[in-house]
């Protein structure tokens, strides 16, 4: 898979229950771009992403990964290029330490010996905790073990990196860890959040969602100076680009 | 359920313990599996009516839990919690086999008892060196050594898939207990209609958790075969260990120890 394109057509999805959850979404996502799909409670973002590795099946249209249908056939492809972090990190770490829990992944590809402990241990600094690594997943803080579920999926070097809400539950300086490492990495990036100054700052554009249907798609500047736009889908400026709360003055460098 | 809850998660302490260093720790898995099969199948191959022939078995997890730095006092808690099992098995014997088979001066001991007492010797021989070697192993080495030793590979992921079930079954009743706690305000029980959605809930939210984390294995390259970076091989030091357990155990299984030893003594005596 040479480009890391990403491709949604038509798609739909009702939940068992008989939710729709998504009514009719499509977009085209290029190789190396950096994406940022929003939206209030329950528009869909979570149900959206986790078609893109097969977790949910569509009740109707397609998705292509790089040149490839998402199909049964095509799914163990796809879910080693397509490295997901859920909103949930519980569902994610089920080794019995942190180190195994990174481990995991990269001894299925293939890795053994000292390489397989250097990509752990460097998977697990990259994230800021390097000084977890002997502990127990389910002894750590909510902050710690999102950090240790984006380890786990860095650790699979993935090609396309979707992440649910990658930085609720973190600290600031976390966030900012985070958001530097996001900014090297330079292949696709997909995620949803509510943290829209990172979403500023990280993506050139901006897919809103709003009741399962994609309101707007386009570059996030434009995205986010569109009041009446951001008003109906129940979203706000970022905090960067709204006026100064104490003068009222816009602030300087936008 | 709280405190069976922490139970669970204490049997996750058991699995730390198998990052431990030691030279048991260091056998390869296959070697430990065979030697606790062995001594599984000599506990439970005797009679129900046999227990001195049993105590001679304890050597086995003496030894190894003084090797392995495992404490024995968490062990023993952990058996503690087998009791209540062993004691709904084997409360009855006594009550239905009352043919006396030992006498000890004026006391008669029924056949009950003895069965019971060798059902709960049993039981803490068998299942205690299972909690050794787990937390020497770890239960994915555990079940990978099962694999290489000749079982079918589905049946080794379900072992794998079922103990991983069992944590997330106890984790999600934890957190359903607890919120159930807090908002009854201290009353004890909210009666059985809230337990039965409870319960029926708690499955559901099981399910639904235990295929999530099967997705998130999927999502890191599981292919339905285990893989630990502990690199062992089959070397001497297996070879010893399979021999001299294995030896002792079957010489044990076969003379009746207790018997030879008090035979020797009324022999030296007369
Ligand atoms: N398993 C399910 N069964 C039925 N309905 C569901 C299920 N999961 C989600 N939904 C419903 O689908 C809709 C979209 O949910 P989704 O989780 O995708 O929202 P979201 O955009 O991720 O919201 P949030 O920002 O709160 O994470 C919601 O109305 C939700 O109630
Ligand atoms: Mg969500």
């Amino acid at each position: 898979m040479s480009h890391h394109i990403v491709q949604v057509k038509g798609l739909r999805h009702i939940y068992p229950d008989g939710t729709i959850a998504l009514q009719e979404v499509s977009f085209l996502i290029h190789h190396g771009e950096s994406v940022a799909i929003i939206g209030a409670n329950g528009a869909g973002k979570s149900t959206l992403l986790q078609h893109l590795n097969g977790y949910l099946t569509p009740t109707a249209g397609d998705i292509n990964i790089g040149d490839f249908p998402l199909t049964r056939a095509t799914l163990p492809d796809i879910r080693r290029t397509v490295g997901m972090v859920f909103q949930d990190p519980d569902d994610q770490l089920f080794m019995p330490t942190v180190f195994d829990d990174v481990a995991f992944g990269p001894l299925n590809l293939g890795l053994s010996g000292s390489i397989l402990e250097q990509r752990v241990e460097e998977c697990l600094s990259r994230v800021g905790a390097a000084h977890l690594r002997d502990k127990p997943p389910y002894h750590l803080s909510g902050g710690e073990k999102k950090r240790v579920a984006i380890a786990t999926v860095l650790a699979m070097s993935p090609d396309i990196l979707v992440m649910d809400e990658p930085t609720s539950g973190l600290d600031p300086h976390a966030r900012r860890q985070l958001l530097a490492l996001l900014k090297d990495f330079s292949h696709t990036k997909i995620f949803t959040s509510h943290d829209l100054d990172m979403v500023f700052e990280l993506c050139e554009r901006t897919i809103i969602l709003h009741e399962g249907l994609v309101k707007a798609d386009g570059p996030t500047r434009e995205i986010f100076n569109n009041a009446d736009l951001l008003a109906e889908c129940c979203l706000e400026k970022p905090f960067s680009m709204q006026n100064c709360a104490a003068c009222g003055r816009p602030k300087t460098g936008l | 359920m709280a405190s069976l809850h922490s139970a669970v998660l204490d049997l996750r302490r058991l699995e730390l313990m198998a990052n431990g260093d030691s030279t048991i720790h260091r056998l390869d898995a296959r070697a430990k599996v065979l030697v606790t099969l062995v001594f599984i199948i000599c506990v439970v191959s005797y009679t129900r009516y046999e227990l001195a022939a049993l105590f001679p078995f304890f050597i086995f997890p003496v030894v190894m839990v003084s090797l392995t730095g495992i404490p024995p006092l968490f062990i023993i808690g952990k058996l503690a919690l087998l009791c209540p099992f062993v004691l709904a098995m084997g409360l009855f014997n006594p009550v239905f086999d009352r043919e006396i088979l030992v006498q000890l001066g004026t006391l008669g001991i029924s056949g009950g008892w003895i069965s019971f007492a060798s059902i709960l010797t049993r039981s803490i021989l068998t299942v205690g060196t299972a909690f050794i070697l787990v937390g020497t192993t770890g239960f994915t080495a555990v079940c990978r050594a099962l694999e290489r030793l000749g079982m079918p590979q589905v049946f080794a992921v379900q072992l794998l898939f079922l103990y991983r079930y069992i944590f997330v079954l106890t984790e999600e009743s934890g957190r359903a207990s607890r919120a159930r706690e807090l908002r009854s305000c201290g009353k004890k029980g909210l009666g059985i209609r809230s337990f039965g959605s409870m319960t029926g809930h708690l499955l559901l939210r099981t399910w639904q958790r235990a295929e999530r984390v099967h997705m998130a294995m999927l999502a890191r390259g599981f292919s339905g075969e285990f893989r630990t970076h502990h690199v062992s091989r089959f070397g001497w030091a297996e070879i010893t260990f399979i021999t001299v357990w294995s030896g002792l155990l079957i010489f044990m299984r076969i003379f009746n120890i207790p018997h030879l030893l008090g035979a020797l003594l009324a022999g030296s005596i007369s």
